[in-house]
């Protein structure tokens, strides 16, 4: 592990009574890098996100932030810690407290973490508010008053307000129409430029997740089938899995498109060996016996596939 | 129970003319009235299906996709003013009283709505749904009725179709009531599909298989088929034609590839411009400056001048929807092919 390694996740496991939501995910983020968690319902990448803040506790694993164990935190410290690692959610009517003015909105995080003079709060109030250009007029206003890129505009000023290492991002454009969504996914992008802020972007949307991301993980019931770099996934990607996820994202209706049989299998009833065998056009008898190990795959390119035998560099 | 057979019903069949045009909408307009007087939501609607043809109705949110078509069906709100004329299957169904409409739907129209589960009935089985449908419409028996479902059922790729039959709508995950929707929809061989947003709360992979399963539906029975969408992506990919609405207007009209590989309004230029692309390198989208005006605030003249880049004087008289190169557009400044 390097210096600059913000995040590292290593045998992340998290039970919610028998069902196993996530499985041993390990990955880690360097400053400065969107690492995207993608994949579709019941994949745990949602639950993986709030794993990483701590938000709930995980049952086994190691989440390493700035270097210390997550886990050894007193809650004081936990609390303290929060200034660095922030949370935009999918639903930007949900997570922005109706009550408050924007202006509220924006000191708040300020004033829970003890950052600056009331002057200097505003201040910052009002600079976040320009950085996500939005007039400076917004501040009196109120939620309600705003449109949903808006509102998401406001979410992300709220989380920049600690100046923090770390954003973890829920699908965040996920509920705005496609010509918001844009300004959006050019805003983060520039913010982080800016600040040099480490992200954790979850999407079930493989277009957005390639915009956004240096690297990125797949996930299925629980698991990382896949990850590596952005280009590894979207050019040669390795584990059926995500072949399928991309032929269905961007295939044309020619016939070729690779369909996946059958449906997710409920969390409650994992299958056995490989939990994609299921639905996977190459399955074969070995996978329904043993779980296939992650394997390297060369240039930060890593599957489990037993397909994958041989190809693995060491 | 009544039972009602195809020669009583409404739209006459038409000789196999014109290319055979199962839908045509004709300047469809509709109004909300309010406490301060009529709030016009769609104004100057018109399009045509023909017999097998897959036309979709796309735009964003606020764009009158969907209220154009609850007024297809006849399910537009009682406060709505509607205007035009829409004819099915040769005969015009807009001037019908609401009780003669209703029962059109079903027997001509079959529906499939982005929500299955508020689409369906929750405590009814799965198996009374479809048979009721059947019998009320095509005047089966209930064994008859009960056979046909689990064949529509097992057609559109539900294992166990007796089964299921006999279970409860809960009980299915999200891709498997979209299938019973989709059995329900052409189970009384309906001639037009309504589809909005069939597939949006779907998983990737599941929706793959669903916007399959339509497009076979679609062929084996050559229904005409609206498809209401959000996702100008599978417009191209889905659907032979599409008309482009934004802010209540159509602003482009013509062959899907066409226009999702080269439109010509810059609205529809600008939402392709704006999407995330598979192999996309661009290190910045391209949004649409601005928002969509609510209902109530549209601009005077072109209703997107305020946000286009092409926008010069003209636009404040609100263009036609002329024949361009290759496509109808209502733009007084259209993009050129490639531009």
């Amino acid at each position: 592990m390097t210096d600059d390694t913000i995040l590292s996740v290593s045998g992340l496991s998290k039970n919610f009574k028998a069902v196993k939501a996530v499985r041993d995910v390990s990955f880690s983020i360097r400053r400065g890098k969107t690492f995207g968690l993608v994949g579709e319902s019941g994949s745990g990448k949602s639950t993986t996100a709030r794993l990483v803040l701590r938000l709930i506790e995980p049952t086994s694993g190691s989440i390493r932030f700035r270097g210390r164990e997550l886990a050894n935190f007193s809650p004081a410290e936990l609390r303290a810690e929060r200034r660095h690692m922030q949370m935009i959610f999918q639903d930007p009517y949900g997570s922005l407290n109706p009550r408050m003015s924007v202006r509220e909105t924006l000191i708040e995080p300020q004033l829970v973490h003890g950052i600056g003079t009331p002057a200097e709060r505003i201040q910052t109030a009002e600079l976040l508010l320009a950085e996500v250009s939005l007039p400076r007029a917004a501040l009196d206003r109120h939620p309600h008053e705003f449109s949903g890129g808006q509102r998401q505009r406001i979410a992300i000023a709220r989380a920049l307000a600690t100046n923090p290492e770390l954003i973890v991002a829920d699908e965040p454009v996920s509920a705005l129409d496609v010509s918001v969504q844009a300004q959006v996914l050019n805003l983060m992008r520039d913010l982080q430029d800016r600040h040099r802020t480490t992200m954790l972007f979850i999407s079930h949307d493989l277009r957005v997740v390639q915009f956004m991301c240096d690297e990125i993980a797949v996930m299925y019931l629980g698991e990382v089938v896949e990850q590596g770099p952005r280009d590894r996934i979207y050019y040669s990607a390795a584990h059926p899995y995500t072949q399928a996820l991309l032929a269905s994202a961007t295939g044309k209706r020619d016939g070729k498109r690779a369909r996946l049989k059958g449906e997710i299998p409920s969390a409650h009833a994992v299958p056995s060996g490989c939990a994609f065998r299921t639905r996977c056009p190459h399955a074969f008898e070995r996978c329904a016996l043993e779980k296939p190990a992650i394997r390297d795959l060369g240039l930060g390119q890593k599957a489990a596939c037993h397909l994958l035998d041989g190809q693995a560099v060491s | 129970m009544t039972v009602r057979t195809a020669s009583d019903s409404t739209p006459t069949a038409q000789p196999a003319s014109a290319r055979e045009l199962v839908l045509e909408v004709r300047d469809l307009s509709v109004s909300l009235r309010n406490a301060d007087g009529l709030l016009p939501i769609v104004t100057d609607v018109s399009f045509s299906i023909a017999k097998g043809e897959a036309v979709a109705l796309a735009g964003e949110s606020g764009c009158g996709k969907s209220i154009t078509a609850s007024a297809i069906m006849g399910i537009a709100p009682d406060n709505a003013e509607i205007s035009g004329t829409i004819i099915l299957n040769g005969a015009a169904i807009s001037g019908l009283p609401h009780r003669e409409r209703r029962k059109l739907c079903g027997r001509h129209m079959g529906f499939i709505f982005q929500e299955p589960m508020t689409a369906l009935h929750p405590t009814l089985t799965v198996g009374r749904q479809m048979t009721d449908t059947l019998r009320h419409n095509l005047g089966l028996s209930h064994a008859a009725a009960t056979d046909r479902a689990a064949e529509l059922l097992d057609r559109v790729g539900i294992p166990r179709a007796r089964e299921i039959l006999k279970g409860y709508v809960h009980e299915l995950s999200g891709g498997m009531r979209q299938r019973v929707m989709i059995a329900l929809a052409i189970s009384c061989g309906p001639s037009l599909v309504i589809a909005d947003e069939p597939t949006t709360a779907l998983d990737v992979t599941i929706q793959a298989q669903v916007l399959d399963l339509l497009d076979e539906m679609r062929r084996e029975f050559e229904l005409a088929m609206l498809f209401i969408t959000h996702d100008l992506e599978l417009v191209g990919d889905f659907c032979d034609r599409a008309v482009v609405m934004y802010a209540g207007d159509v602003v482009e009209r013509g062959r899907a590839a066409d226009i999702v590989r080269s439109p010509a309004h810059p609205y529809a230029r600008g939402l392709i411009d704006a999407m995330p692309r598979h192999g996309d390198q661009r290190a910045r989208l391209t949004p649409i400056p601005g928002t969509v005006p609510p209902v109530g605030h549209w601009p005077q003249g072109c209703r997107f001048a305020p946000r286009c880049s092409r926008a010069g004087k003209k636009c404040t008289v609100r263009p036609p929807l002329a024949v361009h190169i290759r496509s109808d557009v209502r733009c007084w400044y259209p993009l050129k092919v490639g531009q």
